[in-house]
């Protein structure tokens, strides 16, 4: 049998190897993702808009076989608008209004979506305002007996910070005032609907899509949260899904947004809770 | 030496420093990504500060931070005597059929991916807890509790091989003076296999203070410091894991100043805890 020699080794060599090796490491991480020149179609930005533009790309796909193949990524409103104004994306998805220096984007409505506070189905409150809202989100009403309902300590559910959603409803209630950090935080519209299915002091916020029989939504300053409320402009928490594009649409990003807004298209965002323009 | 000996060799050193070399790449990932925040926000301000609210500029970790010390404390509190527990009966009470099926099957929980944890903990614990303590459910306890499970097999395997280590001769010498089994574990088995049970305390400790999907779950992730163990409670790795994804500019380095932070804990942790295990 070999005996094994046991040798240390020179700290010189050890530390060459190290570098050698940081350095292929580092190499591996270098180029640049762009855009597909393979002729695919890259959206990025709003989770919020993600998950029906993912449905929608699938359909895509499967009604135009032929055309290129649409690639959707995530990263939030600003990377979206960001990813469109660099030219990394070839469409930006958005699910707030344009900033003033994101002027140079030209966005396209696909549809707009709703926000929707719930409650479990039991809770005997069935509406707030906008200013009632506001204060039980930034701490200063704390029992449900404030607004009505039977006593108990609410339980208020937000989003994480960054999100869309979050950012939407901090634009259209909170006015500046901040949610107050008891609140807790769930991190997707789902996580935040079944926490108030199973709480019965709970209050959260959603898209319209997402509320289904196990909550309640409850009216806004006396309206309540339906497509047919949202298209005659009387429900009024309403934020925009954009798609946006910097000067000229690429080769094959322009069929896609007209199949989006085709009558297919509208069909399924429709059927997912959102409103499609006329 | 043969040549086929020396590549032998020189690959295999390589690979060694591979892992070497990507902690260093980590390490200095994290601090190059976050040190801008803390450099803009101020070191102290950063993780004194009390108030998380990027939107706003302002980048208190302190919550998390108490977070993270409550949530491990809580998961150690329940798990380590558990573990502990477990172990002793295995290697000193229970028949060596009935370890030899009971092992494994403690071993199998470390298998189960911590979304499962979590959403055990999220349909079956957090209810319990709302409807049987108050509060909303999502607090420090609930987590300690789902973390405690999670870091069963590890304490349990550990411990046990560090009790299966004491050579049989101090038992039988213990029960020929005429002491019981009790006696022979509590005075002799236990002592001499400490080193090897703190070590698994302190493995048990990492996994805890670094496990993110489950307590994302349970926690609630309010960001106040909690004062009582039915409080929601965010810990630093859930702050990371929640923003991350759309996190930009100051916001994003903060959460990698927040790693920063994580990071010098959890290396603070391993030193305290390896000098504490030697000084005995």
């Amino acid at each position: 049998m070999r005996s094994l020699r046991i040798r240390s080794r020179s700290p010189e060599v050890c530390l060459a190897v190290c570098l050698l090796v940081i350095f292929i490491l580092t190499l591996a991480g270098c180029g640049r993702r762009g855009a597909d020149p393979s002729g695919s179609i890259t959206l990025a930005g709003s989770t919020s808009v993600q998950p029906f533009v993912e449905m929608l790309a699938e359909e895509y796909a499967k009604s135009y076989p032929d055309r290129s193949p649409v690639n959707v990524q995530g990263g939030g409103s600003s990377a979206g608008a960001r990813a469109a104004l660099s030219g990394t994306a070839h469409i930006g998805m958005m699910s707030r209004g344009l900033a003033e220096d994101e002027s140079e984007l030209t966005p396209t409505v696909m549809a707009e979506d709703a926000l929707v506070l719930i409650v479990h189905p039991i809770n005997t409150v069935t509406g707030l305002t906008k200013d009632q809202i506001r204060r039980i989100f930034s701490g200063s009403i704390t029992d449900w007996e404030e607004v009505g309902g039977p006593p108990g300590t609410i339980h208020v559910v937000s989003r994480e910070e960054g999100s869309g959603t979050r950012g939407a409803f901090d634009e259209l209630i909170m006015e500046g005032d901040d949610v107050m950090p008891r609140a807790i935080v769930q991190d997707s519209n789902g996580a935040v609907r079944e926490t108030i299915a199973g709480d019965r002091m709970a209050m959260g916020y959603v898209s319209l899509g997402l509320v289904d029989e196990r909550v309640k939504a409850i009216k806004v300053d006396g309206v309540e949260a339906s497509v047919e409320n949202v298209r005659r402009r009387e429900y009024t928490l309403v934020r925009p899904f954009l798609l946006v594009v910097k000067g000229e649409y690429a080769p094959g990003a322009r069929e896609f947004v007209d199949f989006v807004l085709s009558d297919e298209g509208r069909r399924i965002l429709r059927d997912e809770g959102l409103v499609p323009p006329e | 030496m043969s040549r086929k000996e020396k590549f032998a060799e020189i690959a295999l050193t390589v690979v060694g420093l591979t892992s070497v070399a990507v902690l260093a790449l980590i390490i200095f990932f994290i601090f190059k990504e976050g040190s801008p925040a803390l450099a803009h926000v101020g070191l102290g301000r950063f993780v004194g500060g009390t108030r998380w609210s990027p939107g706003k500029g302002q980048f208190g970790i302190l919550p998390m931070i108490v977070g993270s010390f409550f949530v491990t404390f809580g998961a150690l509190l329940t798990g380590v005597p558990l573990g502990l527990g477990c172990a002793l009966y295995l290697s000193e009470f229970a028949p060596r059929k009935t370890a030899a099926v009971l092992k494994p099957l403690v071993e199998i929980l470390a298998g189960i991916p911590s979304v499962v944890f979590g959403f055990i903990g999220l349909t079956v614990i957090v209810p319990l807890i709302r409807d049987h303590l108050g509060g909303p459910g999502f607090s420090v306890l609930a987590s300690a509790i789902v973390l405690g499970v999670m870091i069963l097999p590890t304490m349990v395997s550990i411990s046990y091989d560090a009790l299966r280590a004491v050579p049989q001769v101090y038992r039988e010498g213990m029960l020929a003076v005429g002491a019981n089994q009790w006696q022979t574990v509590t005075s002799v088995v236990l002592p001499a296999a400490r080193p090897g049970i703190l070590a698994a305390g302190i493995l048990s400790m990492g996994r805890a203070v670094g496990e993110t999907m489950a307590v994302i779950m349970v926690a609630g992730n309010a960001t106040i410091i909690p004062v009582s163990f039915l409080d929601p409670v965010r810990t630093l790795t859930s702050n990371i894991a929640l923003e991350m994804g759309y996190a930009t500019g100051l916001h994003r380095q903060a959460l990698f100043a927040t790693g920063i932070v994580l990071f010098v804990i959890i290396g603070a942790l391993n030193i305290l805890a390896r000098a504490f295990i030697r000084s005995r």
